[in-house]
């Protein structure tokens, strides 16, 4: 939580310094702020995946973690790296290559601490009860995860080199494995809140990671167009990448006929609204939007401006960002004893967010657009359709003021009713403890 | 309808047909096309001097290079051709925060050496074959 709200703080300065304003350039100058807005959005949504596949596999395994002390050190050791890493960027002290900016020595330690998570998980679900398929699609994409932040890893002296194998991380991440991840969050979501036969929802699971991959894998090819890479991706790029949002179209109609044919009616509102919310906007952010600009004669005007930064954000949010709020809003009350589902300060903090959100996306599209036709149509100067833009940014930062109250008071309720309540307290929920973040 | 075996078979088998062929793909690209494109036998020490310097300051935090990286400053890849060695080397070197219409860059001071060494990479970035990225402007729109 803290980390999310260091996250958004950053994306503050980040849009003022755009706006014109930059007073904190001597301090946090602009790469510094960028890195540090990504990387902590990587390391809570780990933390995020993390927390959900400790409380989701000893549930679905029907056994414990072997080790719930281990799992704790993990998870804030992950944290602290995560700090160390940002405060490294302050100094100036990174390996700068965009997304896996953190310094080498920390990239082994990251390593160290999510194979330490993996062994607990692959543990316990190999002494679990029982191995479903919701808990096996959840632990490949968590494996997946790990293995390719290893490519992300090898030194290149040829940039184009470096670009090719950076994606294989972070295309592979977030449009291969993440999704599987997400895949399993949401059918656990779906089982629990919608009472649909679980036999019914695991089958469309895997017919949904199964589209996800096809699509996906091939995907990677929009990565490579324009990076001194060979033309035959332009096509494959442009064809499996044009098929991506299939993957995302079939969760969010998963989400919503599993809800209408659901028969059983979940106390836990917020959870379903979460659930469904994220199924949705995934769709449209990382599904609807990344397919506006991925086509090549789209991307080949669009490639490396603002249009980019509005799919990521609503993608990311919708995608991710809403999941993990989803499965907190779940396992909050189980955990805490507290029945508070239908707090309404918790619903003004979803609609509030999902809007700052979308109007966050509309400021970036105008100013992506017109950047686009300003600088590569028309040929201007950088700076001078900076300047033409600037005016966006305005509008970015009213619409991101509506999006962190929604967070805050999200995160307020999190802090104020996180504390278990003791007397509702079942034994053998105390120690599942789902840290979301530090 | 699809039974629950068979749409297992269908990810399990989707999934490594395509993993087969992007690994494919990927070999061809990175043992031919991509050293072809790209001029990998021109890659002298300066240029991977020059990259390192590129990295360990994050210069993809603000610029774009190939059109990755952030979108507060200029792309680059075509910088050699549009700005020339002196102008680069007067910006790298500066002790003052370079800010040309008010935007500042960080004031990275770098010595002679290693300012010609960014240059010697823009210079072998230029060069790369990028399938035509980046566009060039529209003629019509021209003032």
């Amino acid at each position: 939580m803290l980390l999310i709200i260091l996250q958004i703080t950053y994306g503050f300065i980040m849009a003022f310094a755009h706006y014109g304003m930059d007073g904190l350039h001597a301090w946090v100058p602009f790469n510094a702020a960028r890195a540090t807005h990504n990387n902590l959005l990587v390391v809570w949504l780990l933390s995020g995946f993390m927390g959900a596949a400790y409380y989701i596999i000893p549930e679905e395994a029907q056994r414990e973690l072997v080790s719930v002390k281990l799992a704790y050190i993990q998870l804030i050791t992950l944290a602290i790296v995560g700090v160390v890493a940002i405060i490294g960027f302050h100094f100036n002290w990174w390996e700068g290559r965009k997304f896996l900016e953190i310094p080498r020595p920390l990239d082994y330690l990251v390593v160290v601490n999510v194979l330490t998570f993996l062994g607990i998980i692959l543990a316990t679900l190999y002494k679990g009860k029982q191995q479903t398929t919701t808990a096996m699609v959840l632990t490949m994409g968590l494996v997946f995860a790990a293995l390719l932040y290893l490519p992300g890893m090898i030194w290149f002296d040829n940039q184009a080199m470096d670009a090719f194998f950076r994606w294989w991380v972070v295309h592979l991440w977030v449009e291969g494995v993440w999704e599987l991840i997400m895949g399993g969050i949401l059918a656990f979501l779906l089982i629990k809140l919608t009472g649909v036969d679980r036999e019914v929802i695991e089958k469309w699971l895997y017919v949904i990671v199964g589209l996800t991959f096809l699509s996906g894998i091939l995907g990677t090819g929009h990565h490579y167009y324009y990076i001194g890479t060979p033309e035959y991706w332009l096509l494959i790029g442009g064809i499996f990448s044009a098929m991506e949002p299939l993957a995302f179209l079939g969760m969010a109609l998963f989400a919503i006929h599993m809800y209408r044919k659901g028969g059983k009616s979940h106390p836990n509102k917020i959870a379903l609204s979460w659930t469904l919310g994220t199924a949705i906007v995934a769709f449209a952010g990382a599904g609807l939007l990344g397919l506006a600009h991925t086509l090549p004669q789209v991307n080949m005007y669009t490639h490396g401006t603002l249009v980019t930064a509005m799919h990521g954000h609503l993608a990311f949010w919708g995608a991710y960002g809403m999941l993990i709020f989803a499965i907190i809003s779940y396992t909050m009350p189980l955990m805490t004893g507290r029945k508070l589902f239908e707090l309404p300060s918790n619903i003004y903090a979803f609609w509030l967010s999902l809007i700052g959100m979308l109007g966050m996306t509309t400021a970036f599209a105008a100013a992506g657009v017109a950047q686009v036709y300003l600088e590569r149509k028309v040929g201007l100067d950088f700076m001078v359709a900076q300047k033409e833009i600037e005016i966006h940014f305005l509008i970015l930062i009213l619409c991101a003021s509506l999006f962190t109250t929604g967070i805050l008071i999200f995160v307020y309720n999190f802090i104020k009713y996180g504390r278990p309540n003791e007397e509702a307290m079942q034994p053998e929920e105390e120690f599942e403890a789902v840290q979301p973040a530090a | 309808m699809l039974s629950k075996k068979q749409a297992k078979v269908f990810f399990l088998g989707g999934t490594l047909l395509f993993s087969l062929i992007f690994l494919g793909l990927s070999y061809e690209s990175i043992t031919a096309s991509i050293p072809k494109k790209t001029n990998a036998d021109q890659i002298s020490d300066a240029v991977i001097r020059g990259k390192h310097i590129w990295d360990s300051n994050n210069c993809m935090g603000c610029h774009t290079l190939l059109g990755e990286g952030a979108y507060y400053a200029p792309e680059l890849t075509k910088v050699y051709e549009r700005k020339g060695e002196t102008y680069i080397k007067t910006v790298l070197m500066s002790e003052k925060p370079w800010a040309p219409r008010g935007r500042q860059m960080v004031a990275y001071g770098l010595s002679e050496e290693d300012a010609n060494d960014v240059v010697e990479f823009f210079k072998w970035v230029n060069e790369m074959d990028l399938n035509g990225f980046p566009p060039k402007p529209s003629e019509a729109l021209q003032p």
